[in-house]
């Protein structure tokens, strides 16, 4: 078998990246960025997912194959959220009555 | 039917890594099933908290954000070691495996225990939906239902992933301890492991979206 084997040096370093980013999260929480807060909030769990699925994961060591089903599955997440996000956002924009 | 050379080559492969791409590539093709059976929670939370800005801010605000982060941490915690689990396999460590295999289902009872206690919370205060509900300082009780209806759903949801895991994890030890992995076959291992991972990447969300909204405005 030639399967990659990461480094314990690696793993540790990651896990405490993680737990470093759920200290930030949780204390940007109590700033006020306005609009901006619900944006970092996500933006550092897209980090932390990032994080998890490319090394504990290891996505980053797996097929091309793999690499494309991963990416197409959250393609069809960003389709379910942003078509139903179109249609929510947007029905108040004409005043068409039985809208 | 296993060849003398390697055992655990099923008849249809050529070769192990081969066999061993198409159990990976058949794990993800199921947690992508279970990423868009979540979707649909978060979708609905998203168009929801969307509309009920007000009361979902209060009702989120009434979580123990302290309990929360530790158990995000907890859960970490446990995906680490499940990572070392899966590298002891790979590396044939068979005491190893099953070190950090107690290990990660150790700190995952540890965040069902801390789940168990906050829900139990829940019950005392009157925040679970139905006709006992009641949350201070919000007008639209019904919008504040709708916030721990989908708070129930969604760490329900979670936990009974969590619960499947740790039975999964308990099946591995079972087989690590009589000798079924080595450097050669360790599948199991790896596919709970990505399972385990992605149980953990939900609460990654979950996190921040339930407990965290809005905790800067004054109340």
């Amino acid at each position: 078998m030639t399967e990659h084997v990461d480094s314990i040096r690696t793993y540790t370093l990651v896990l405490l990246a993680l737990l470093a980013l759920t200290a930030a999260t949780t204390l940007v929480a109590f700033v006020d960025l306005g609009a901006f807060s619900v944006v970092a909030a996500l933006a550092i769990a897209v980090c932390k997912m990032l994080l998890v699925a490319l090394f504990f994961m290891h996505v980053r060591h797996s097929t091309k194959l793999t690499k494309l089903v991963v990416l197409g599955g959250l393609l069809w997440l960003v389709i379910l959220l942003m078509l139903t996000l179109s249609d929510f956002t947007t029905r108040g924009w004409l005043g068409v009555p039985g809208r | 039917m296993a060849s003398a050379e390697s055992p655990a080559l099923q008849v249809q492969f050529d070769t192990e890594a081969q066999q061993k791409d198409a159990s990976t590539l058949g794990m993800w093709i199921f947690l992508i099933t279970e990423v868009m059976f979540f979707g649909g929670m978060f979708t609905a939370y998203t168009v929801y908290r969307r509309a009920y800005s007000d009361a979902f801010a209060a009702a989120s605000a009434s979580l123990n954000v302290t309990i929360g982060a530790i158990n995000t941490a907890v859960l970490l915690v446990s995906s680490f070691t499940m990572v070392m689990a899966v590298r002891a396999a790979q590396l044939g460590q068979r005491r190893a495996i099953v070190l950090f295999l107690v290990l990660a289902l150790i700190f995952g009872g540890i965040f069902l225990g801390v789940k168990a206690y906050e829900w139990n919370e829940k019950f005392e205060q009157h925040h679970v939906p139905g006709p006992s509900f009641h949350l201070d300082g919000v007008t639209q009780q019904g919008h504040a239902q709708l916030f721990f209806s989908l708070y129930f759903a969604m760490t329900g949801l979670h936990a009974a992933h969590m619960v499947i895991g740790v039975g999964l994890i308990a099946w591995l030890i079972w087989l690590a301890r009589k000798g079924t992995f080595t450097a050669e076959y360790n599948t199991p291992v790896d596919m709970v492991g990505l399972y385990w991972h992605f149980v953990d990447i939900i609460w990654i969300f979950l996190f921040p979206l339930l407990y965290l909204i809005d905790r800067h405005l004054p109340r």
